[in-house]
C-alpha cells in the first residue's frame, strides 16, 4: 500500500557528517578508518611524547645523525624540566569541551524551538505569520554564520551588553533556527495530505489537526535531519571562540599561544572534533535505522 | 421523508476545467445514494463538497439545515456530523486502532476517554475488529484498515456518512468484507453517499443510482431502472463498459 511507502519517507540534508548506514559499505569504511585513525592518534602522540620514549628515540637519532638541536633536546629531558605537551593539553581539554557542549546543546534546543516556529509560520495561512516566517528563513539563510556572530557579539553585545555564552546561544539557535526551519516545512509537508483532509473531516480544527495528527508525524520524519544538524552545530559552536568564550578552538588557540606552539593543540582539538563528530554521526545512523524498521 | 443532504446548483471549477457544472441533487434521510461515473466525471469533487473539503466555485450545500456553503457556517460543527471515509483509509499511522476510532469523540465532543473507549469498542465489534484494538494501522490488511476507518467515522455518531471510493484501492478478495459492513448500515437506516465502482453494491444497497459525466448528472433513478433500462445513450454506453 501506498501509506507504507510514505511512512519510510526521510528527509536527507547532508551539511553533517556522512552518516555510516549499513547500506553503504563505502561511506561505512572511511568511517572506521577516520575514526580508528583519530582515536590511534590520540592515544599515539600522547604516549611518544612521554619522557622516556623521547630519551630513546632522541638518542637512538643523535648516535645516527649528531646535532647541537638533538643534543640541546636530550639534555632538557635529562635535567627534568621537560613537559609532554599533549598530555597537558588532554588535561586542560575538559574545560574547552564542557563548554562546547553547553553552547551546543543550549543552541539545538533553542534553534528547535525557532525552526518549529518558522516551520509553522511557512505553512501558516495567517499572511502576517507566514511573511515573518519565510523573511527570516531567507535573510538567515543569506547572512554568514560568523558575520552573524560578530553582529550579536561585538555590534548588539555593545548595545545590550550581551554576556558571551548568551551571545553565542542566541547567534547560533537564530541561524540554525533558519535551517531548521525548512526541515520542519518540509517534514509537514511530507506527511501525506490524506491525514490533513481525515483529520479535518473527523471536525478537529486545523490547528488540532497539526498538533495531534501532523507534527508527531512530522517529527518522525525529520529526526535524521535534525541529528545532523546537531552535527553541523556542533562543529560550527567552534566559530563562536571568536568571543570572550572559552570554547574547544578558543583553548586550543589560547594554549598555542602561551607555549609558542599551536601545532600540538590544534592536532588534538581537530582530532577531539573529528571523533566527536563521527560517534555522532553513527548514533543518527542507528536511530534513522530503528526508525525505518519501526515506521511508527 | 425530508432532505438529509440538499445540493443546489453545485458548480466548481478547476482553472478552466469545470469539475462540476450546475449540479442539483438530495439525499433523505435513511436513504442510500450511489454515485457512478467515469474517472473525471466530477463525482468524488460532489461528494468533498459536502463537507467542504472541495469549496465550490458556485452553489449551495445544505446538510439539514446546515448550509454547508456559507462562509459564515461552523463547518467544523457541520463536519462533526458528516462522517467521511476515503479511499486511501488515512488511518492515523502514530496511533493504535482504538486511538483512531476515539480521537475524535475525546478531542472535538470532549467525551471522557473510558466512555469514548467503550463506544469505540463497541464499534470495533461491529466491524469485526475488536481484537485488533492495539494494533497500529501498518499491521492491518486493506480490508481491516478501511473497516477500521468506517468504525472512525461512526463514533462520531455522523447523521450522514460519505464513501469517496471506499474499495478502490483494496486488493479484490478484501472488497468484500468493506461492502457487507457498509451493506449492514445501509439497511440499519444510515444515510449514505457513496461514490464507488462496485455496481454489485449498488444493486444490493442503493435507493437510488446518480450516473455523472463531465460534471453533469445525466441520469439517476432505482437501481433496476439504470442498470437494467437506461434511458440516456451515455449511460448505456458506460455501463456496457464496466459490467
Amino acid at each position: 500500500m501506498a501509506e507504507v511507502k510514505l511512512n519510510s519517507l526521510r528527509i536527507q540534508i547532508t551539511d553533517g557528517a556522512l552518516i555510516p548506514d549499513k547500506g553503504n559499505k563505502t561511506v561505512r569504511a572511511s568511517w572506521k578508518i577516520a575514526l580508528f585513525g583519530a582515536l590511534g592518534l590520540l592515544v599515539f602522540l600522547p604516549l611518544y611524547n612521554m619522557a622516556p620514549v623521547q630519551d630513546f628515540v632522541l638518542s637512538l637519532w643523535a648516535g645516527l645523525f649528531p646535532s647541537p638541536e638533538t643534543n640541546a633536546r636530550l639534555a632538557e629531558i635529562h635535567s627534568g624540566k621537560y613537559t609532554n605537551i599533549w598530555v597537558d593539553i588532554l588535561l586542560y581539554l575538559p574545560d574547552g569541551l564542557s563548554v562546547t557542549f553547553e553552547v551546543t546543546l543550549s543552541s539545538i534546543l533553542l534553534a528547535t524551538l525557532f525552526g518549529l516556529a518558522a516551520g509553522l509560520g511557512q505553512i501558516s495561512r495567517v499572511v502576517l505569520f507566514n511573511r515573518i516566517a519565510t523573511v527570516y528563513v531567507e535573510v538567515i539563510r543569506g547572512i554568514p554564520l560568523l558575520v552573524q556572530i560578530f553582529y550579536i557579539y561585538f555590534a548588539l553585545g555593545n548595545i545590550f551588553h550581551l554576556d558571551g555564552f548568551f551571545a553565542a546561544v542566541l547567534s547560533m539557535s537564530f541561524c540554525y533556527g533558519a535551517y531548521m526551519g525548512e526541515i520542519f516545512r518540509a517534514g509537514i509537508q511530507a506527511v501525506p495530505r490524506g491525514q490533513m483532509e481525515a483529520a479535518l473531516a473527523l471536525g478537529l480544527s486545523r490547528s488540532q489537526a497539526i498538533a495531534r495528527i501532523i507534527l508527531p508525524q512530522t517529527v518522525k520524519i525529520i529526526l535524521p535531519a535534525i541529528g545532523n544538524e546537531f552535527i553541523a552545530l556542533l562543529k560550527d559552536s567552534s566559530m563562536v571562540s571568536v568571543m570572550a568564550l572559552v570554547d574547544l578552538l578558543r583553548l586550543a588557540k589560547n594554549y598555542g599561544s602561551n607555549h609558542g606552539d599551536y601545532f600540538p593543540p590544534l592536532t588534538v582539538v581537530a582530532l577531539v572534533y573529528l571523533v566527536m563528530t563521527l560517534i555522532l554521526s553513527w548514533l543518527v545512523a542507528v536511530m534513522e535505522e530503528r526508525l525505518n524498521n519501526n515506521a511508527r | 421523508m425530508p432532505d438529509r443532504i440538499r445540493i443546489e446548483g453545485a458548480t466548481k471549477n478547476f482553472g478552466e476545467l469545470k469539475a462540476l457544472n450546475n449540479v442539483s441533487m438530495s439525499v433523505k434521510a435513511g436513504e442510500t445514494v450511489v454515485v457512478i461515473g467515469p474517472s473525471g466525471s466530477g463525482k468524488s469533487t460532489l461528494l468533498r463538497a459536502v463537507n467542504r473539503l472541495e469549496v465550490l466555485t458556485e452553489g449551495d450545500i445544505w446538510v439539514d439545515e446546515d448550509h454547508v456553503t456559507h462562509h459564515g457556517s461552523d463547518i467544523r460543527k457541520i463536519r462533526e456530523e458528516v462522517g467521511m471515509v476515503f479511499q486511501n483509509f488515512n488511518l492515523f499511522p502514530h496511533l493504535t486502532v482504538l486511538q483512531n476510532v476515539t480521537l475524535s469523540p475525546i478531542t472535538v465532543k470532549k467525551i471522557p476517554r473510558a466512555q469514548a473507549e467503550a463506544r469505540g469498542m463497541e464499534l470495533l465489534v461491529r466491524v469485526g475488529l475488536s481484537e485488533k484494538r492495539d494494533a497500529w494501522p501498518e499491521q492491518l490488511s486493506g480490508g481491516q484498515k478501511q473497516r477500521v476507518a468506517i468504525a472512525r467515522a461512526l463514533a462520531m455518531d455522523p447523521k450522514v456518512l460519505l464513501f469517496d471510493e471506499p474499495t478502490s484501492a483494496l486488493d479484490p478478495e478484501m472488497v468484500k468484507e468493506v461492502l457487507d459492513v457498509m451493506l449492514a448500515l445501509a439497511k440499519e437506516g444510515m444515510t449514505m453517499m457513496v461514490v464507488t465502482h462496485e455496481m454489485g453494491f449498488a444493486k444490493a444497497a442503493a435507493d437510488r443510482v446518480i450516473f455523472m459525466d463531465q460534471g453533469e448528472i445525466i441520469e439517476s433513478g432505482t437501481p433496476k431502472e439504470l442498470f437494467d433500462h437506461p434511458k440516456n445513450e451515455r449511460t448505456a454506453k458506460f455501463l456496457a463498459h464496466i459490467l
